[in-house]
């Protein structure tokens, strides 16, 4: 599995952290509620097929990623930048 | 029909013309007592259970594709009863007793070896962890032995214990530890159902569950609706989706994990051998290949296959272990989908469905729980109350932060299981 990192180009996952699906772009209210919390911590969609992971190039330029791909096949569509998708949901 | 040593050898004398299938293929009913969605190990358990512990007979298990063809059919096959925190420690210890009498029980040959599980130490830190994780085991009225090197190397003299990086400093053995065969333990349990009345189905995808004020009626399948009122979702990697029918959302992210299979080798490797420290595990079939795996791809995956970094991970660890297997050929790998829990450990609870229950989040440790897994589960949706070596794998523990098991001590969080 290669990442087309948007600042250095295609790069081997070897040089690349997974942090998980990325709900950490849509971060709860800190006075949200248990149930927001909960949702946000734990629970997940889990989908087969495209799904949205964050990925952090720790052996590379150091960004924070939002890496679009397919679960099923390993397939990756799309690899942003977090900072401007963040920017972009504003 | 049972099987004995007299049948096996008059069957061998006569030309092996007077076996039977192992069970039915029936078509489904429009109504069940209990339906199982999952025709894998847990699931498979789960309705023998049901059926011989607490009399339900009229039960389907709906299988999507044949029996015991997920993970029950492609993991590595330990059977061991070595956890540390309460709550695992007095389940794997229920379920071990309960693979030591299998075969009798189910009257199936299951192949379990209790050859020995060493799990390697390479400091003095880590010695102190396993002598600790040995007195839990013990106090939980299980085996372990601490061994020194000298007693490692009686046991594997083939490992490289002066390596540079993780020198051998002494393993925590457990001997009624070991393997079994794996599909044996799907079939045994299948066949062991059907005798008792349980329907196996397969071909039969489960597309809904349906549920009315609150309470779970009955499911949609490939093959058409059947009503029951007591459901249970047993389907390991697959659960996200199967629970989302029912407007659940799960603490549960599927991961890819990988194995191996080395060609047949004559006997070399008498016990499992884990060695921690380069997330490396190996132990050698009764057919003589080296069966080992190592840890997840630790991204989210439904691929059933894995990529290349964790395979040299894994062939490198091996060899860095034991040197000797380097001549050896990999004859192939597979990957399996792994329902992995924040903390690591598994979940045998009900839901907020009336009459739905839920058995999940085994993670890559699913094989040894094969039958506690299916007795605590069977004793929940027969009585609705928890079955005392399972009672602490609740759903809620994550939204409480109360009862977290976190074996490996890193957090509760998604990916770092």
């Amino acid at each position: 599995m290669r990442i087309d990192c948007p600042l250095c180009g295609p790069r081997d996952r070897r040089e690349f952290y997974y942090q998980g699906e990325a709900v950490a772009l849509a971060r709860p209210d800190p006075e949200a509620g248990d149930a927001a919390w909960e949702n946000y911590v734990h629970l997940r969609e889990n989908p087969t097929g495209e799904r949205r992971d964050l990925w952090h190039h720790e052996g590379g330029c150091g960004a924070w990623l939002v890496v679009t791909r397919n679960t099923t096949t390993h397939e990756v569509f799309k690899v942003e930048l977090a900072t401007d998708v963040k920017r972009s949901m504003a | 029909m049972r099987f004995s040593g007299l049948r096996v050898l008059r069957q061998g004398l006569t030309g092996n013309k007077g076996w039977t299938p192992h069970w039915r293929d029936p078509e489904p009913k429009a109504e069940y007592d209990a339906i199982i969605i999952g025709g894998g190990g847990h699931g498979l358990s789960t309705a023998y259970y049901l059926a011989k512990e607490h009399g339900m007979t009229n039960i389907a298990v709906l299988e999507k594709g044949y029996l015991g063809g997920g993970n029950v059919g492609r993991n590595t096959t330990i059977v061991r009863a070595n956890y540390f925190l309460p709550g695992n420690s007095e389940f794997y210890s229920h379920s071990l007793k309960l693979w030591e009498g299998l075969e009798q029980d189910l009257n199936y040959n299951v192949m379990h070896s209790q050859r020995g599980v060493i799990n390697l130490f390479h400091s003095d830190g880590q010695r102190d962890a396993f002598a600790r994780r040995g007195n839990a085991m013990i106090n939980q009225g299980d085996d372990a032995e601490l061994l020194d090197v000298a007693g490692v190397r009686r046991l594997l003299p083939y490992l490289d214990f002066e390596n540079a990086r993780f020198p051998i400093y002494g393993g925590l053995l457990h001997r009624r530890g070991g393997t079994a065969r794996h599909d044996a333990v799907a079939w045994g349990y299948a066949r062991g159902a059907d005798q008792r009345g349980v329907d196996l189905i397969q071909q039969c995808e489960v597309t809904g569950i349906d549920i009315e004020n609150g309470k779970v009626t009955g499911v949609q399948t490939t093959r058409g609706a059947i009503k029951a009122k007591k459901v249970g979702i047993v389907v390991a990697g697959r659960s996200g989706q199967v629970a989302a029918m029912a407007g659940m959302r799960l603490p549960i992210e599927s991961h890819v994990l990988q194995a191996f299979v080395s060609e047949g080798l004559k006997p070399v490797i008498d016990h499992v051998v884990s060695f921690g420290m380069g997330h490396f595990y190996i132990s050698q079939s009764d057919k003589g290949g080296l069966v080992f795996g190592g840890d997840l791809d630790f991204y989210a995956s439904y691929a059933s296959r894995g990529n290349m970094p964790m395979m040299e991970h894994v062939m490198e660890a091996g060899m860095t272990l034991m040197p000797m297997i380097g001549k050896s050929k990999v004859l192939r790998s597979w990957g399996g989908i792994m329902d992995m829990t924040p903390d690591g450990s598994p979940i045998i609870d009900k839901t907020e469905t009336d009459g739905l229950f839920i058995d999940c989040g085994w993670c890559y440790g699913g094989f040894k729980a094969v039958p506690g897994s299916g007795f605590s589960f069977a004793h929940l949706m027969a009585t609705g109350n928890h079955h005392a070596p399972a009672a602490k794998f609740r759903l809620d523990r994550f939204s409480t932060g109360k009862g977290l098991m976190d074996e490996e001590g890193t957090g509760a969080q998604h990916n770092l299981h």
